[in-house]
């Protein structure tokens, strides 16, 4: 008997220290991150940085502002948040409660392989078809625009956007949905009145989601949306060249000295990139605890 | 039902583990394949080392890839790693001694030597070829010439419509290389003098992105070296004075064309052992011969 607890607690105790890991690890990156972040405003001040309009990295007189990547990343996510969640939360309406359960076995294996196509891909696609496309029917200087890349990161934002929705209206009791109809509404107006207001926080969880991922996507956005790190206007800046704090990374981090100015201001833009996923990350996670649907 | 879970459950501890030895065996080969490299750099007799590793200039890539190919070939039991990334990213590879020859599309700058020395390495430089930089548009862009100052006006945002250097009315998509690149800081140091590049200039992470673009859009003008110029884009004549020039082996080799530059190896001293056979090997009249299939321009 003894043996058998003591057993018993060993494994509890494995299993403690392997998820306090990942705590571990995201504290490790987190001061990582932020040690070589602050140490820029060593030689810059946070002003110049956080409020800066103009990012010239590599100049005799370096800039180091923040803003236009900043609006950059805004300005493309939010074009893909406009793009996604309608297409998304429509899809996901279609798959729970309207397709024939044949047809939503089909449809849902391949909203999970659109997951799983690597963002490269996303990219060479977007290079190839949807930027000459983009410039010859908005007769742009160039295809490679904001609007370019919302469009690819809405398209990878919908897998995370449709399979959350749809677990979260699949979850509205049947008998709500059922009182609904028997009181003699549509099936349209039960699922607009009463079916996806009642999931509405697994959907709004979803969209927050969804947008974590456009903001921290990368490769894709760094091969199609030109890669100009002026402030954009909105709405007229979706359809010039943008450049985002991942972009921005990616782009310079292979050439830049280590423990340059440079350097830290690359550590910085990924603190900033990192707390604002991480921000979103937590309202998704609240949205979702907080208004979670109870029925009595 | 309580067997079948056992069953399960062994089963699936069998495919992790055999997993895991999978995994194990390859780390382990990995190490042995790995171990000689660094001796190069070791105490053991650089001789014996049965592969380096060349990192660096994009625009060395496919020339130093060749050179690879060609010398694994006539010498089977040996490996010659090349990998791209920009010349900055394998200089500094050298100089933190990652790599055993570092390939540039242009010099080291002083800091770099300062860095390397500090590191105890001495950078010793070896040109294997010549290179033209070409700037390309559209070939449907009327605009076939183009004098420094327009270049330098449309990259440093001065120009912004083709009318102005004799094209038809539109704007121009002007793109550029990221920042770590070699042939970004060469046009901007011999195109662009002391001014920056215009703020709204595409940057594109690869050539092969400048070339895509190009080739799509009828307004975009970009730069590439010239081993990477097909059809799909038009090479524009280049006057720095002296009349224009159009980027054609001759002018690149006699040097009358304003944008052609040497491409370097650095190897910490002089080369020894396998680095120095591979060194020799691109000297030949064998490798001097590969550097013109590839589209560049022999030094011999």
């Amino acid at each position: 008997m003894l043996d058998r607890n003591y057993k018993e607690k060993m494994i509890e105790s494995v299993l403690f220290s392997v998820s306090t890991l990942t705590v571990v690890i995201l504290l490790l990156i987190c001061l990582f991150l932020f040690r070589d972040g602050l140490l820029l405003f060593e030689d810059v001040p946070f002003s110049n940085f956080a409020a800066g309009r103009f990012w010239y990295p590599t100049s005799v007189n370096a800039q180091f502002g923040i803003l236009p990547l900043f609006f950059g990343s805004l300005i493309v996510t939010a074009g893909a948040i406009l793009f996604s969640v309608p297409l998304g939360i429509a899809s996901a309406i279609y798959i729970s409660e309207m397709a024939n359960p044949r047809v939503a076995d089909y449809l849902k294996p391949f909203v999970e392989i659109l997951a799983g196509v690597p963002s490269v891909v996303y990219g060479f696609f977007g290079l190839v078809v949807l930027v000459p496309f983009v410039q010859q029917t908005f007769n742009l200087a160039t295809g490679q625009t904001a609007l370019t890349g919302s469009v690819m990161l809405g398209i990878m934002a919908l897998p995370t956007i449709i399979t959350i929705s749809e677990d979260a209206i699949s979850s509205v009791p049947a008998s709500l949905k059922q009182g609904s109809l028997a009181l003699g509404a549509t099936r349209w107006q039960t699922i607009y009145k009463v079916t996806v207001p009642a999931a509405l926080s697994g959907i709004s969880a979803a969209v927050m989601l969804g947008m974590g991922r456009a903001i921290g996507e990368t490769m894709t956005v760094m091969m199609v949306t030109g890669n100009t790190a002026v402030i954009p206007s909105f709405p007229g800046g979706l359809f010039d060249p943008v450049r985002t704090m991942t972009a921005t990374i990616a782009l310079e981090m292979g050439e830049v000295p280590q423990g340059s100015d440079h350097f830290h201001a690359l550590f910085a833009v990924g603190s900033v990139l990192f707390i604002l996923t991480f921000l979103i990350n937590l309202v998704a996670d609240s949205i979702k605890k907080k208004y979670r649907f109870k029925v009595d | 039902m309580a067997n079948r879970f056992r069953t399960y459950a062994v089963l699936t501890l069998l495919v992790i583990g055999l997993v895991f030895a999978g995994i194990g065996c390859t780390g382990t080969e990995n190490g042995e394949e790995g171990a000689p490299a660094e001796d190069a750099y070791g105490d053991a007799p650089a001789a014996e080392a049965q592969d380096i590793f060349i990192k660096g200039s994009d625009t060395v890539l496919p020339l130093a890839q060749a050179e690879a190919e060609e010398f694994m070939y006539a010498n089977p039991e040996k490996t010659v790693t090349v990998t791209g990334g920009g010349s900055g990213v394998g200089i500094a590879a050298m100089i933190d001694g990652e790599v055993d020859i570092a390939s540039a599309s242009r010099e080291m700058k002083d800091s770099e030597i300062e860095n390397a020395e500090a590191n105890g390495i001495s950078p010793m430089e070896h040109t294997i070829a010549y290179d033209g930089i070409s700037v390309v548009v559209n070939p449907k862009n009327p605009v076939s010439e183009l004098t420094f100052d327009q270049l330098r006006g449309i990259y440093n945002g001065s120009i912004s419509n083709w009318k102005d250097v004799g094209g038809e009315a539109g704007p121009i998509a002007v793109i550029s290389r990221d920042s770590s690149s070699g042939t970004y800081e060469y046009f901007k140091e011999e195109v662009l003098l002391e001014d920056e590049y215009r703020p709204d200039a595409l940057t594109q992470p690869t050539t092969g992105a400048i070339v895509s673009e190009v080739s799509q859009n009828p307004n975009a003008i970009g730069y590439i070296g010239v081993a990477y110029l097909d059809d799909s884009v038009k090479a524009v004549s280049l006057d720095s004075g002296d009349g224009f020039q159009y980027p054609s082996p001759e002018n690149i080799i006699s040097g009358a064309y304003p944008l052609s530059r040497p491409l370097f190896f650095y190897t910490n001293g002089e080369p020894e052992g396998l680095t120095k056979e591979f060194i020799d090997f691109v000297m030949s009249e064998e490798g001097q011969s590969l550097v013109l299939e590839v589209g560049y321009f022999p030094v011999k």
